[in-house]
């Protein structure tokens, strides 16, 4: 969610096709901090929007790496450095034996880290969540203009009139 | 959904429902008093977990001497139901990420659920391990810690690897599904009609709003899970058949074991499902959402591994005789013929025989029969895990050594119990949770905002 400057304007559709285009119309436009709201992912609305691609997998890739290496040295380190131990007379850099554990570390680390990421791009858990009409997450979809253009001097209550939106509201605080 | 799709693939939902119909739908059940027949079940499956609640309790007074565990037979029940309620988990894990990265849409419908069930599935699995090493309170010395004895787990154990992979396992599925369940806990927060419900789940739902940024991230997160997801059920069960085939005992040293074992994984996993959201969809009216269609695909499923699973037990026996060892050919030809032969041939009958009714339509998509079937199925798969282990183990290399596993009334008590815990679990998720994910069926609504012909803004 984008951090909002107060006033805002929203214009509520009741279907995602619309939403779709609207949100294309304004992009056009040239309205800026533009966010929607949507019950559920709408495809082709980040791109509409001209939203960057999630940095979420950089972090899943890092992480999933750091904990196989960190998974294998610590194997390695305890069976061969540690306390060399002769078990069934089998090496005690055995690296086969360590496979399993080496991948079930990154895939540990990589999918808790993956899970953090998400939690702090997406700045939860919110604790007074911004529910701007009850029904977004049910059946409604919400594009949102702040008031505040640098760019635009239209009238962002007639462009949103005039791009589909059933219900229009002003938020100011 | 776009009209080229419309054109590949008939609709998954009755083109009628829109995303209103699906949000009261589905979280209705959530809303309503719990009725009678939901309180019956749940109450008898307390008293089973109760029962195994009061064996666990005796495990601790006496010590694992009240099984009937013993020597040769050291593995029997207790390995058995961990394996076999690693395997039911299976099948939640490949709906959810397998389906989901093969772009197979209608899991939408029955990931949540089977989701649900791994979790649960998991949770049962590692009660009995813990049990078994007779002294569950040392449980945490298969972690490697630094300690007092400045000793190290033994890495090249396959024991140990499973500790890592059960963890593993239990913690990405935990993540995946909570993942799915916050936009649905947000849609629920907001048309609670209660304070104490909007309080619930809007702890649940993190604050969730639904920004189109948030999706953003939400998606690639939910992409990365189901690929991490992915290879890890194929990792988890392969590890659980090396404890069988990293060792030395004819009828478990066997190179086929781990594709084997996802396999019947899957199957037994499928089945379970089945047995779980046939009555859901009833008694929840999910019939809508859990279309006939749905369980076809499932039945199929069922079918596919029936088949792998056949294989294998078929390829075992050839691979004995190929072998021409001695000690692999008398434990196969005892598996078939010997003290526990009647248990073998139930499970192949059971596992093999019986699903190829799903050859024919008219049985993939009759509901009593296929319920029928689903039970039969978990019944064979946990006599496959029961046979794979008790008939090696009775009769290893020399004749002195032989002996025979009788189940004690401890063993029968704590597998009900088992089923108590799981089926307490699994009747609390379908009443308080979405049985069904709210965001994901929205998603594949040919027409979400159910508007009239002529209406349709653009199709």
């Amino acid at each position: 969610m984008a951090k909002f400057t107060l006033p805002l304007w929203v214009g509520i559709f009741d279907d995602p096709d619309s939403l779709l285009e609207g949100a294309g119309q304004a992009k056009e436009k040239g309205f800026e901090d533009l966010d929607a709201f949507t019950p559920y992912p709408v495809h082709g609305l980040e791109k509409a929007l001209g939203l960057k691609r999630s940095w979420v997998p950089y972090v899943t890739l890092i992480c999933g790496l750091s904990g196989a290496t960190l998974g294998y040295l610590f194997m390695l380190w305890t069976s061969a450095i540690d306390w060399p131990l002769n078990i069934g007379g089998k090496p005690f850099h055995s690296w086969p034996a360590f496979v399993p554990i080496t991948f079930e570390m990154g895939i540990l680390l990589g999918g808790v880290s993956t899970f953090i990421a998400l939690l702090v791009a997406t700045n939860l858990p919110r604790f007074k969540p911004f529910v701007i009409d009850p029904q977004l997450t049910n059946n409604r979809f919400a594009l949102v203009i702040p008031e505040k253009q640098d760019k635009v001097r239209d009238d962002i209550e007639r462009f949103l009139k005039g791009a589909g939106a059933v219900e229009i509201k002003k938020i100011t605080g | 959904m776009s009209v080229i799709d419309q054109k590949i693939s008939p609709p998954l939902i009755d083109p009628n429902i829109n995303m209103g119909d699906v949000t009261f739908d589905i979280s209705r059940p959530t809303e309503k008093k719990p009725s009678k027949l939901w309180l019956a079940l749940f109450i008898l499956s307390v008293g089973a977990a109760g029962i195994g609640a009061l064996t666990v309790y005796k495990l601790l007074e006496i010590g694992t001497g009240i099984t009937g565990w013993n020597h040769p037979v050291m593995w029997a029940f207790f390995i058995t139901n961990m394996v076999f309620w690693i395997g039911i988990g299976h099948a939640g894990t490949l709906i959810s990420a397998i389906l989901f990265l093969l772009r197979q849409r209608w899991r939408t419908s029955i990931n949540r659920s089977a989701e649900a069930m791994t979790i649960f599935a998991v949770i049962c699995a590692v009660l009995f391990p813990v049990l078994h090493i007779g002294r569950p309170w040392l449980g945490f010395w298969l972690f490697p810690y630094p300690n007092e004895r400045l000793l190290w787990v033994n890495f090249r154990s396959p024991l140990v690897w499973d500790v890592f992979a059960f963890s593993t396992y239990f913690t990405i599925s935990l993540f995946f599904w909570f993942q799915g369940l916050i936009p649905d806990f947000a849609t629920l927060r907001d048309q609670a009609k209660t304070a104490i419900r909007k309080k619930i789940y809007g702890i649940l739902s993190l604050g969730w709003t639904g920004s189109v940024r948030d999706w953003n991230h939400y998606e690639k997160a939910y992409l990365l899970f189901a690929g991490l997801a992915t290879p890890l059920v194929l990792s988890v069960h392969s590890v659980v058949s090396f404890d069988f085939s990293v060792s030395l005992l004819p009828g478990w040293h066997s190179t086929i074991f781990p594709p084997y074992f996802v396999a019947g994984a899957i199957f037994s996993g499928f089945a379970m499902v089945m047995t779980l959201v046939i009555p859901m969809r009833k008694y929840f009216k999910l019939e809508e959402y859990i279309t006939l269609n749905h369980l076809e695909l499932m039945n199929k499923i069922i079918l596919v591994t029936s088949m792998m699973v056949g294989y294998s037990y078929l390829f075992e026996f050839f691979i004995a005789w190929y072998s021409e060892n001695p000690f692999e050919r008398f434990t196969y030809w005892n598996r078939a013929t010997g003290h526990y032969a009647p248990f073998f041939w139930l499970m192949f009958l059971c596992n093999v025989v019986v699903p190829q009714l799903f050859w024919f339509k008219k049985f993939r998509r009759h509901i009593p029969l296929m319920f029928v079937v689903s039970l039969l199925v978990n019944v064979g798969m946990w006599l496959e895990r029961f046979v794979i282990i008790v008939t090696s183990l009775h009769r290893d290399f020399t004749p002195t050594a032989w002996g025979t596993f009788k189940p004690t009334v401890w063993d029968y008590s704590i597998t009900l119990g088992s089923f108590g815990l799981f089926f307490t679990l699994f009747l609390l998720f379908a009443k308080f949770f979405p049985t069904v994910s709210l965001a994901e069926i929205k998603g594949v609504l040919v027409n979400p905002a159910g508007k009239k012909k002529g209406e349709e803004a653009h199709g």
